[in-house]
């Protein structure tokens, strides 16, 4: 619906984009943990909202709910773990900023400069104004290609590659086994045990 | 300075992507809290996730990398949280035997 | 709505999606803000009710309806107080935190067919993805008050939550699979006709799971016996014990929202939505308008389909309030459960109870065993979306054969689902197609 109007798009898209990058380097230049997070998850809602407006609203959800919703997490850990307040805050030295904001910059900058060379990535997609709001709506597609079966890519003249090769079944399986192994490992990791008794006592 | 904002194309997501790349890795450089170099890597992960979706939207190129897009970003979200869990749990582990965060304490293997 | 504003009345293009954004806004927001006037009203009767009291009974006539009204008032006048030990920051922008998070969810609930803010094909998805966030503000209220209170019930909230939203998922995911889609408008679409077509109807696990959805719902909501969160008895008020005036009913704006949210989003998976339990709105809304008009109804338009959709919509408010009013029910007859037992609840009973009927639900729909509605000979409206028919041409093209017989019955998904996908999503579709 937005795509009608073309400068709706760019609005959005300053909008969030400056939402993003306004927050991410609020993360960078807090100390107080738990603002970090807190502006952690505005960056990364405010990338789900580019992600939707890029069209990919499965992606979307999928970041609020587990990115945003893992990084909740993290400050449920920082408010446990910075419940004394020697850890709320941790300065950094002046040395190791001036070294880590050159070294950025410069990425930054060469990264930028990449960005805007291809010519095909500046020049305009010829036919924008065909796509279809069905067209972008894919989440049986994205479950089917989970399921090594790529509905998207019927039109593929390759035979071998249409009869399910190209799907993501493979990568699918080793990821969940994955997540069982970290879920198994994390709490193996994370269980209480009996502290070592360090000099600095503890609270 | 309007031809550099108003239509929208795959570089505008890309340096999007690149700013949230380049704050995550100064982040992970720069803080000496266990949390925050946690999200400098999270934030590494969602630039390169905006990139993936930037050059898998059917808006943005016509010959874009499709569903293919997509499904990788997902792969990389769910990869993110699995890595989110094992690094809270070293972290909280650190934190039971130095009762500290600061990663600047954790030089006892060093000779 | 943009089209109608770009189109009829000539707006620039700009102007006429914001205005059409403005209007969605407003509406949704009324769905929010008067939905919190009337549940609070109807929070005090209820319990004044059960518990052998009246309830508020003067102000505004004879039932004390204007009661919120003068509440709200006097919570606007209010002195605003930040505690001394809190984070400022965080502390002020903590209720809207919440107060936005349940808002955001009704972008993507449909009100009647159609009506929806936004059409999100990963709807389902979307409304538990933002519903979850409410959480984060509770959170950061009980962390920025500095109070021993506040903490200990945010992290409370914050560990049922988390562990509520697993089963919830599950629960919410049997639904979408019977439909084979996430849009909350198809969902809705197919459980037409009559009530046996309802998928609480479908099967007997789909009935079991419904009334766990409705656990963990109350839970997520943090609603009593689940409101560990604030359980006055032990926290003072829990997170938010040091919130004065306004700020402090944006918290309960957001869990009225949230509470009306979740009893909506079981009203379009189990309860069919806008559908009736008979199928009457459409014909009745045809023969009024015939009646209104003289017989000649085609001239006026999509007037007895927008009059359905009325209907359709305040049948789906009046789900969302019966469900409202269970929870009130079982806020004020069940005494809150303590922590550890909340923490049982869920991971011994509930996410058993869900993955099993998660399988059985499963094995059901694969085995085509018979849904409620093959008992009445009602059919279940055939939904696809735009990509099966590029698939369902390719089929036919690779098998011409095949597919030709099979479309003269005009079953036309068959040969996509046989050829290409073993997975139960797209057979499950086919299953409800071929029901007939």
């Amino acid at each position: 619906m937005i795509f009608a109007a073309m400068d709706w798009h760019a609005f959005f898209f300053w909008m969030f984009a400056l939402l993003t990058c306004g927050f991410a380097l609020a993360v960078l230049f807090s100390n107080n943990v738990v603002h970090m997070a807190f502006y952690l998850i505005l960056s990364l809602g405010a990338s789900a909202g580019l992600f939707f407006l890029a069209g990919a609203e499965f992606v979307g959800a999928m970041q609020l709910m587990i990115y945003v919703g893992g990084t909740l997490v993290l400050v449920i850990f920082g408010v446990m773990l910075t419940a004394q307040s020697r850890f709320v805050s941790m300065e950094t030295r002046s040395g190791e900023w001036v070294v880590a904001l050159g070294v950025g910059g410069s990425l930054l900058f060469m990264l930028m400069i990449t960005a805007f060379n291809v010519e095909d990535w500046r020049s305009p997609n010829p036919r924008q104004g065909e796509v279809t709001v069905a067209e972008t709506q894919v989440v049986s597609q994205i479950g089917l290609g989970f399921a090594g079966v790529r509905v998207d890519k019927l039109d593929q003249p390759d035979g071998q590659l249409r009869g399910g090769m190209s799907g993501y079944l493979l990568p699918f399986v080793i990821v969940s086994i994955h997540l069982l192994v970290v879920l198994i490992g994390a709490a193996y990791m994370a269980r209480t045990k009996r502290r070592k008794d360090v000099s600095g006592g503890r609270s | 300075m309007i031809e550099f904002l108003e239509p929208i194309h795959v570089s505008h997501y890309l340096l999007v992507g690149a700013v949230m790349f380049v704050t995550g890795a100064v982040c992970m450089a720069t803080k000496r809290n266990v949390l925050g170099i946690l999200m400098g890597v999270e934030l590494v992960l969602n630039g390169a996730n905006i990139n993936f979706i930037a050059f898998g939207s059917k808006y943005l190129r016509s010959d874009s990398l499709g569903l293919d897009g997509q499904l990788i970003a997902l792969f990389v979200i769910v990869l993110a949280a699995a890595e989110a869990a094992v690094a809270l749990a070293i972290a909280l582990n650190f934190y039971n035997n130095h009762t500290t965060i600061d990663v600047d304490e954790a030089d006892d293997l060093r000779g | 709505m943009a089209d109608f504003f770009e189109h009829t009345l000539h707006f620039p293009v700009w102007l006429a999606y914001l205005v059409a954004a403005l209007i969605h806004c407003v509406l949704i927001i009324h769905v929010v803000a008067v939905g919190a006037l009337i549940f609070i009203w109807m929070e005090r009767k209820i319990s004044g009710r059960i518990q052998d009291r009246l309830g508020p009974t003067r102000v505004g006539g004879a039932f004390g309806w204007l009661q919120t009204l003068a509440d709200g008032i006097k919570l606007i006048a209010k002195e605003d107080i930040t505690p001394g030990d809190a984070d400022v920051m965080l502390f002020k922008i903590a209720p809207y935190v919440s107060f936005a998070a349940s808002f955001c969810a009704y972008i993507a609930l449909p009100f009647s067919d159609g009506w929806v803010a936004q059409h999100l094909n990963s709807a389902v998805f979307f409304v538990l993805a933002v519903l979850g966030l409410e959480v984060f503000g509770v959170i950061l209220a009980g962390y920025a008050s500095g109070s021993k209170w506040s903490l200990f019930g945010a992290m409370r909230e914050a560990a049922q939550v988390v562990s509520y939203e697993v089963p919830l998922g599950m629960c919410v995911v049997v639904p979408v699979f019977v439909c084979g889609t996430m849009n909350l408008v198809t969902i809705g679409n197919m459980q037409s006709g009559l009530f046996t077509n309802w998928l609480i109807f479908n099967d007997p696990f789909t009935f079991a799971i419904f009334w766990v959805y409705f656990t963990c719902a109350v839970a997520s909501v943090n609603r009593a016996p689940f409101d560990l969160a604030e359980a006055e008895s032990e926290l003072v008020a829990g997170f938010h014990t040091e919130y004065s005036g306004l700020r402090w009913s944006f918290f309960f704006m957001a869990e009225y929202g949230s509470m009306f949210l979740v009893s909506g989003l079981a009203a379009i998976l189990f309860f069919g939505g806008w559908n009736g339990p008979f199928p009457i709105a459409e014909p009745l809304a045809t023969t009024l308008v015939n009646v209104v008009t003289l017989g000649n109804a085609e001239s006026w338009g999509g007037l007895s389909t927008y009059l359905a959709n009325l209907m359709g919509c305040v049948n789906f408010l009046l789900k969302g309030f019966v469900g409202v009013t269970v929870m009130m029910w079982i806020r004020w007859t069940l005494p809150r459960l303590r922590i550890d037992q909340v923490m049982t609840t869920c991971l011994k009973y509930c996410v058993p109870l869900a993955a099993v009927c998660f399988l059985g639900a499963m094995f059901w729909q694969l085995n085509g065993m018979p849904t409620g509605n093959d008992l009445m000979g009602f059919q279940r409206g055939l939904q696809t979306e735009g990509w099966v028919e590029t698939a369902d041409r390719e089929a036919t093209a690779v098998t011409p054969a095949g597919s030709a017989d099979l479309s003269a019955d005009g079953e036309s998904l068959v040969p996509v689902a046989a050829d290409r996908s073993d997975g139960d999503h797209l057979s499950g579709l086919a299953e409800n197609g071929g029901a007939g």
